[in-house]
């Protein structure tokens, strides 16, 4: 489960199926079982007209299988996010009035998707989102402007700078990513132990 | 009026100081001896001759030095200066407002002649003159937005106002105290206010927010807010937080009246014509402690504030480890003698 926090934070809601001519899921890790669960409660028509992009991330092949057994319109499944991102941008390219977009999986996952999703001009509205799994953050290093992506640890060290940033929970919906701040700025050198606050 | 332009620097050898002048007119924040938020806007209606309230745009005796410390900034990272696409025509707003008011209230350092769509833009103090066709961009050797805010104190932020919320769309943010315009662009107000304790639970967002969507033409607003810095630094960005951090570690008793700085922003809120944002500048003032004190109303009152001031504030303005040693220099200049109210010298 996610903590509570501020209100720079998305709240995430659970799926639903909701009329559209075409059904955009994307989805990581145990994010599979929220579309098992859509897929079950929806009219039939839904997976006739469903696109599912997966990506199985640490789950393997878990999931996969009964993914398939959903038999979608179309199913993608990805070796990594930005793997899937060509298709992902593809699909919201040709996309016409009528797409819903349903996101399920990881907080990084959604908040990229989302981005995606809004910049190629679909509404807010069309767009929903479920949490499931891990809640690893991906986090913007404030100094250097580089992300890490499913950051367990926090402090951590930043993948591009080096830097020991501690994780505020301000959330940037445009970058897609919590922010990360230099926890010894002020005492070089003096790094408190790195604990698993995020699994 | 004459302004006499100081050369100094806000950075490296730190040579910012305050004439007494200048440290008559500063803008101190404090009606009382103690500090809680509070949504504290009033009218920016011109007032006090001589006062940072007096004119729209306050140019001050740091103007040029301020400006090449901008400058120096962007130079370094640019990402302190955005604007998203539809913010360009709030922009232009932003650079007649400016330039109609500066021309207007300082004819000796600025003049605007405008004829049609035709500008012609002179700036004394700093050297520029510029001719240019409003409203369109390749005329300037910059967007409108970054085109002025080079040339006028203070960071600015431009509001786009939409589903009952306030978006901040665009800004020049050099002289921050400690937020990131590059994360928080595209942000609404809850979102880019979301790490201010204790402010959300008291209802002041939602109060100030209602305030500022009914913020109408020519009818602009202010409000001052605070915190502490050490050295005089303008750029007290998160981005350089790791180079500005360490700095406070240096603060002792014998060096605190030179080095410690209350820094006041004075925050104001003007709706523009063609766009409807909302612009929002925020003028950054600096005072070291030595100098603060030579008013003794405000030494005392000053003392009595960071004494008293919840622990979570002192945290969140980044001195509470080193207020006990603030609290310890200031009460020499704190013979409990009553204050009377009011912000300003007595």
């Amino acid at each position: 489960m996610l903590e509570g926090s501020i209100p720079s934070r998305p709240v995430y809601g659970v799926l639903e199926m909701r009329p559209g001519r075409l059904h955009l899921v994307v989805a990581d890790a145990e994010g599979a079982e929220a579309i098992l669960e859509l897929a079950a409660s929806a009219p039939p028509d839904f997976l006739a007209a469903a696109h599912i992009v997966y990506i199985p991330k640490r789950t393997g092949d878990k999931f996969v299988a009964r993914l398939e057994q959903l038999a979608p319109a179309q199913l993608y499944v990805g070796a990594s996010y930005e793997a899937a991102l060509p298709r992902l941008r593809r699909i919201l390219a040709g996309a016409h009035m009528g797409l819903q977009v349903y996101l399920a999986g990881t907080e990084g996952l959604m908040g990229q998707a989302m981005l995606e999703a809004t910049q190629a001009g679909i509404p807010h509205s069309a767009i929903q989102t479920e949490h499931r799994g891990s809640t690893a953050r991906r986090v913007q290093c404030v100094h250097c402007k580089g992300v890490t992506e499913d950051v367990t640890h926090d402090p951590f060290q930043c993948a591009h700078c080096g830097l020991h940033l501690f994780v505020r929970d301000h959330y940037s919906r445009r970058i897609a990513a919590f922010q990360g701040v230099r926890i010894d700025a002020e005492d070089p050198g003096n790094i408190p132990e790195s604990v698993e606050r995020f699994r | 009026m004459t302004i006499i332009f100081k050369e100094e620097t806000f950075h490296d050898d730190f040579t910012f100081r305050n004439s007494p002048e200048a440290v008559k007119r500063f803008p101190f924040p404090f009606p009382e001896d103690s500090y809680m938020y509070s949504v504290n806007l009033e009218p920016h209606k011109s007032y006090r001759p001589g006062s940072v309230y007096e004119r729209t745009f306050d140019v001050d005796e740091h103007y040029v030095s301020e400006m090449r410390d901008r400058a120096r900034v962007l130079a370094e990272d640019p990402l302190r200066c955005q604007s998203l696409p539809h913010m360009t025509l709030a922009g232009w707003d932003l650079l007649e407002l400016i330039m109609t008011s500066k021309a207007q209230e300082y004819p000796e350092l600025f003049e605007l002649h405008r004829d049609g769509a035709k500008w012609h833009w002179i700036n004394r103090p700093l050297g520029i003159e510029q001719k240019f066709t409003f409203l369109d961009e390749t005329t300037l050797p910059y967007g409108p937005m970054e085109y002025i805010t080079r040339q006028t104190q203070g960071d600015f932020a431009l509001l786009d106002q939409r589903d009952d919320n306030l978006w901040m769309d665009a800004g020049m943010v050099t002289t921050q105290a400690d937020w990131s315009l590059d994360f928080d662009i595209g942000m609404n107000f809850f979102e880019w206010h979301a790490p201010v304790p204790k402010a959300h639970e008291m209802g002041i967002f939602q109060r100030a927010l209602k305030f500022l969507l009914n913020v109408q033409q020519g009818s602009p607003a202010r409000r001052l807010n605070w915190t502490m810095t050490v050295n005089p630094l303008l750029d007290t960005s998160p981005e350089n937080y790791h180079k500005w951090g360490v700095m406070k570690r240096d603060l002792t008793l014998e060096n605190m009246g030179q080095m410690m700085h209350l820094r006041v922003e004075l925050q104001t809120f003007f709706r523009l014509p063609r766009s409807n944002a909302l612009v929002f500048p925020i003028r950054c003032y600096l005072i070291k402690l030595d100098e603060l004190v030579t008013v003794p109303k405000w030494a005392r009152r000053f003392h009595r504030v960071i004494r008293d001031l919840p622990t979570e504030l002192a945290t969140y303005k980044g001195f509470i480890t080193n207020r006990p040693k603030i609290v310890e220099w200031l009460s020499r200049y704190d013979d409990g003698a009553p204050t009377p109210p009011g912000i300003w010298p007595d």
